[in-house]
């Protein structure tokens, strides 16, 4: 049984949805139990990786491995290790509770359940795939569920939002085609094996294809990231999107940018992304302070959370770029494993608080006002005091406060890049004053004032949007208090990382 | 000179089919009107019973027979298996598509099965007469289907433009293989091979450019390609489905064979020009595409820009990537682009129209047609797990392989392009509510056709290995 907890993991999801599929229409309460279960399952079964993982190790681990196209090198093969254990298990969590927050969908509900459970087990694969042609395949399944979501179950724009995130990320996907076929077809022995191309360095010496390579690898993980300025998709997809869908694209998705990054470009390709490292600061700096920026603009608050998001990736790519510039310069490692703990933190942290913020709105937006106008409301401090307080606590941990999750994480980046950007990383901080700033300003402008008359009947949270939205503030809480046991596990993999690279 | 009693062996598909062939024009004569639907059937089981003697070759050693004209291995049992299982699937997608257009029901069938005995033929022939007759066979019997329904005049124009097209481009072909004997003195490709080292260039150069013409046109190469759509929306649609698959398909055998074995040796670079063909076709196909609202039309754009990534790998033919990946390519093709015409024979059965905003909300009227739809859809855009993303895994492999890399960026570019108008069917389909009407699917024989290609589809995109060893050992005959 162990050996296949992985595949376990991965596919449950998709037993669930097919099985979803041959239940007839208008058993809507049978379907949703289903989805439930297998999504409850993936996610609890995930948890009972943590058994087995030992926490001390830095290798690949549980991993499986069987030939799928030997004719080529291809290979089935998964694994974990501390970067992407947690994003496994952070990735199964949000898409549960995802799942327990689209109860109240009546739409066309058997192809959301599918084609949600069917996004899941794409998410969840990217993570623990090692082989080249496996992720690659993960990677591309995400789209099209994807592009649905948005497209059926999102807002007005739905359509051009939806198109517009599936022709950005192929463009990317396919860019990162080329660059795994260049370093394929100079590997020898030929591989598609992700440790074994790391092992091999097949373009160590060949620096035009491995700036090829690396350029091909980074369209794609940028564009998803998103790192500025090809964000341009994002605010489009995160706003048109259905609750749920935002949650899984702005927590999960962004996520697979720069766990591209952390698993592929940096061990793959170290000189030549040290090479890039210092401009891709300078792009992940625009982010920041742009996406601060532009946020606090925002009067939309799907929008405002959505650039918020361009703003927190920029910290985990200040955070990975700064450790691609200490490739190779021993006395810099030590800030380089930081900064690469912070950029890992931030992703699991970004991960849940965005994810909470999102059925944030979506619980005012969706079932309540219907309308995510920040100016709109004021005062709703007394009328709602559960909700207030879920997103009070979600906010101040995304702006950074000390004793909630996002302050951890943003610590460590600023700690680790300041050894290797001294100057970026004191601008880099002027972006936490900005989001303080527009948190702190979206807080008073909805919860605070007097209370619109309109929404005085509004009520509180309901239970299933209790359940959905708890563990996740409970998570923020804990890890931000004690954050020891997530960053033994990341530290592990990092310094094991890092080591590699000097 | 008498002919060895094994060479007759290995044509034993050739004359399996041939009787088929005849066997059905009898069977059409003597049943009554309403019965011509058994023709079809007679001609399902027989192509299924001709398959076995065609596997049964694979594996057997590469040889040539009757005076070195006809090549018998891997790489034409490969396009034999494509043509019959292409023509079964045609057949059974007819059954239902001709009715109310022409009482002639029974002939389709013998001409199908004709046409397939001549793809059978070009994927074999291993000499420059043989190949320019059984090229004549598929075009003959081409033609006649193109224009099958008399009473409409699109299916006229189709027919009669296939033909001149069709005739002008054979005989370009035939003048440069009359150059190309000139110049060698053979005929037989194996034996050009041996000569064309020395043969004079700007003639060769010539000869080979005026071969292309033919083989293009088969394969809707641009600027070979304008029969194309005209052709695919006025002919019936599973004509059109034949002519996108197994017409193609047998001209890139005998392209590939013409220039791998043939033209290779000489002094002739054919790869940069084809390289340059491919980017223009598919670069053409792809903006052309992009308009179009009627789905045989679009089918048709999408068709030509195929030819080009197909041409990549002819381009790129080196390497473990190239050769297999164009056969992997085309047998995916084969099983998606079939099933969207397909679909697109159920719809237009159903509401009489091939426009593509009459799909409106299929996918809430007919969730399964949708849904296998959808499928082709992304298979042709090359989205995993389908086996049209296998295909282009290869093509891309194999242009990096070969140091053809801008032609692979062209290709990425190309890719994303195409995305754009696969994924409007999908958004039509999907995102636009349903007018009312009701649910379309088709009858028995269509389905059990959709099922196939859609199962085709998948199963080579994700279980790949045995079509991966097939073609490996298609791939591999061909080079010596």
């Amino acid at each position: 049984m162990e050996r296949y907890l992985l595949t376990i993991t991965v596919f449950l999801p998709l037993l669930g949805g097919l099985i979803i599929l041959l239940i007839p229409k208008g058993r809507d309460e049978l379907m949703k139990w289903v989805a439930a279960a297998a999504a409850g399952l993936a996610f609890l079964v995930s948890l009972w990786l943590l058994g087995p993982f030992e926490m001390g190790s830095a290798g690949m681990q549980l991993q499986e491995r069987y030939l799928w196209i030997p004719g080529i090198g291809i290979n089935y093969h998964l694994g974990v290790d501390g970067l992407s254990l947690p994003l496994l298990i952070m990735t199964a969590l949000l898409s549960l509770l995802s799942v327990v927050y689209s109860w109240r969908i009546e739409m066309r509900l058997k192809e959301y359940l599918f084609l949600f459970l069917l996004l899941e087990t794409g998410t969840l694969g990217v993570f623990v795939a090692l082989d080249f042609f496996l992720f690659f395949v993960f990677w591309e399944i995400t789209l099209v569920p994807m592009y649905l979501l948005i497209g059926i179950w999102g807002g007005p724009r739905r359509e051009y939002a939806a198109i517009k995130f599936f022709l950005y990320t192929l463009v990317g996907s396919l860019a990162m085609l080329l660059a795994i076929m260049l370093l394929y077809f100079n590997a020898e022995p030929r591989t598609f094996g992700i440790l074994e191309l790391i092992q091999q360095q097949p373009l160590a010496r060949v620096p035009a294809l491995a700036a090829l390579a690396f350029w091909g690898f980074f369209l794609s993980f940028a564009i998803k990231v998103p790192m500025w300025p090809f964000h341009t998709w994002l605010p489009d997809a995160h706003v048109e999107a259905p609750t749920a869908g935002s949650v899984i694209l702005a927590a999960v998705l962004l996520k697979m940018g720069t766990y591209g990054f952390v698993r592929i470009s940096l061990p793959m390709l170290p000189e030549t992304f040290k090479l890039f490292a210092f401009p891709i600061a300078i792009l992940a700096l625009i982010g920041i302070i742009y996406g601060a920026l532009v946020a606090m603009a925002q009067t939309d608050l799907k929008k405002l959370v959505a650039y918020s998001s361009v703003n927190h990736m920029g910290y985990v790519m200040l955070g990975v770029s700064a450790a691609a510039a200490a490739v190779g310069v021993p006395e810099k490692a030590h800030a380089a494993t930081i900064a690469l703990n912070g950029a890992v933190f931030e992703m699991i942290a970004h991960g849940i608080i965005t994810g909470a913020l999102f059925l944030i709105v979506g619980v005012i937006y969706d079932y309540r006002a219907h309308t995510r106008g920040v100016a709109e409301f004021g005062g709703l401090g007394a009328r709602l005091p559960l909700y207030t307080g879920v997103t009070m606590m979600a906010m101040l941990a995304s702006l950074g406060l000390p004793g909630l999750m996002g302050f951890v994480a943003e610590f460590l980046i600023f700690v680790g890049s300041f050894g290797v950007f001294p100057e970026l990383t004191a601008l880099a901080v002027t972006g936490v004053i900005f989001s303080a700033a527009m948190f702190l300003w979206t807080i008073q402008r909805i919860f605070l004032g007097p209370l619109n008359p309109k929404w005085a009947e509004l009520p509180d949270l309901d239970r299933r949007e209790v359940i959905s939205l708890a563990p996740l503030a409970a998570l923020m809480l804990a890890f931000g208090v004690y954050p020891r046991p997530l960053l033994d596990m990341i530290n592990v993999a990092m310094t094991s990382l890092v080591a590699v690279l000097r | 000179m008498p002919i060895p009693i094994e060479d007759l062996w290995s044509l034993v598909p050739e004359f399996w089919l041939a009787a088929l062939g005849l066997l059905l024009v009898l069977l059409d004569l003597f049943l009554p009107g309403d019965r011509k639907r058994l023709v079809g059937w007679a001609a399902v089981v027989g192509l299924l019973l001709v398959l076995m003697p065609i596997l049964g070759m694979l594996g057997t050693p590469a040889r040539t027979v009757f005076f070195n004209t006809y090549a018998v291995d891997g790489f034409a049992v490969f396009f034999k298996i494509i043509a019959v299982v292409a023509t079964i699937l045609v057949i059974l997608s007819t059954m239902d598509a001709l009715r109310g257009h022409t009482s002639f029901e029974g002939e389709m069938y013998v001409l199908l099965t004709f046409a397939a005995l001549g793809v059978c033929l070009m994927a074999a022939s291993a000499d420059l007469i043989l190949l320019a007759l059984s090229i004549e066979f598929v075009s003959l019997s081409s033609y006649v289907m193109a224009g099958y329904f008399k009473s409409d005049l699109r299916s006229n124009e189709a027919g009669i433009k296939y033909f001149l097209f069709g005739a002008a481009s054979s005989a370009v072909m035939i003048y440069g293989f009359s150059i190309l004997y000139g110049l060698t003195g053979e005929t037989n490709l194996y034996a050009i091979a041996d000569r064309v080292r020395t043969a004079p260039q700007p003639a060769l150069v010539l000869a080979v450019g005026m071969a292309l013409a033919g083989l293009g046109f088969k394969v809707s190469m641009v600027p070979f390609h304008q029969w194309t759509p005209d052709v695919y929306e006025g002919a019936p649609t599973p004509v059109a489905a034949f002519l996108a698959v197994a017409s193609k398909a047998a001209g890139f055998a005998a392209l590939v064979r013409f220039l791998m074995v043939a033209i290779e040796p000489g002094p002739v670079d054919w790869v940069a020009p084809i390289a340059g063909l491919s980017a223009v076709s598919m670069t053409l196909g792809n903006l052309l595409a992009l308009p179009q609202r009627n789905i045989k039309r679009m089918l048709a754009y999408s068709s030509i820009s195929h030819a080009g990534f197909l041409l990549m790998g002819v381009a790129a033919h080196r390497g473990d990537f190239g050769a297999p990946g164009l056969l992997i390519y085309l047998l995916a093709y084969t099983f998606t682009n079939l099933g969207a015409f397909f679909v697109a024979i159920a719809v237009g059965g159903r509401l009489g129209s091939d426009e593509i905003p009459s799909y409106a909300g299929l996918a809430q009227r007919s969730a399964g047609l949708a849904a296998v739809m959808a499928l082709f859809m992304l298979s042709l855009t090359g989205i995993p797990p389908t086996g049209g993303f296998l295909g282009k895994f290869y093509i891309f492999g194999a242009a990096v392989n070969n140091g053809l890399l801008w032609l692979a960026v062209v290709a990425v570019i190309n890719s994303v392009v195409a995305l754009y108008y696969y994924v409007n069917v999908i958004r039509v389909m999907y995102l636009l509510p349903a007018p009312s009407g009701g649910s379309a699917s088709g009858p028995v024989p269509l389905r059990l056709a959709l099922g196939v290609a859609a199962l085709g589809t998948l199963v080579i995109g994700i279980f790949p290995q045995p079509f991966v060893t097939l073609v490996g050992a298609a791939a591999m005959l061909l080079r010596m």
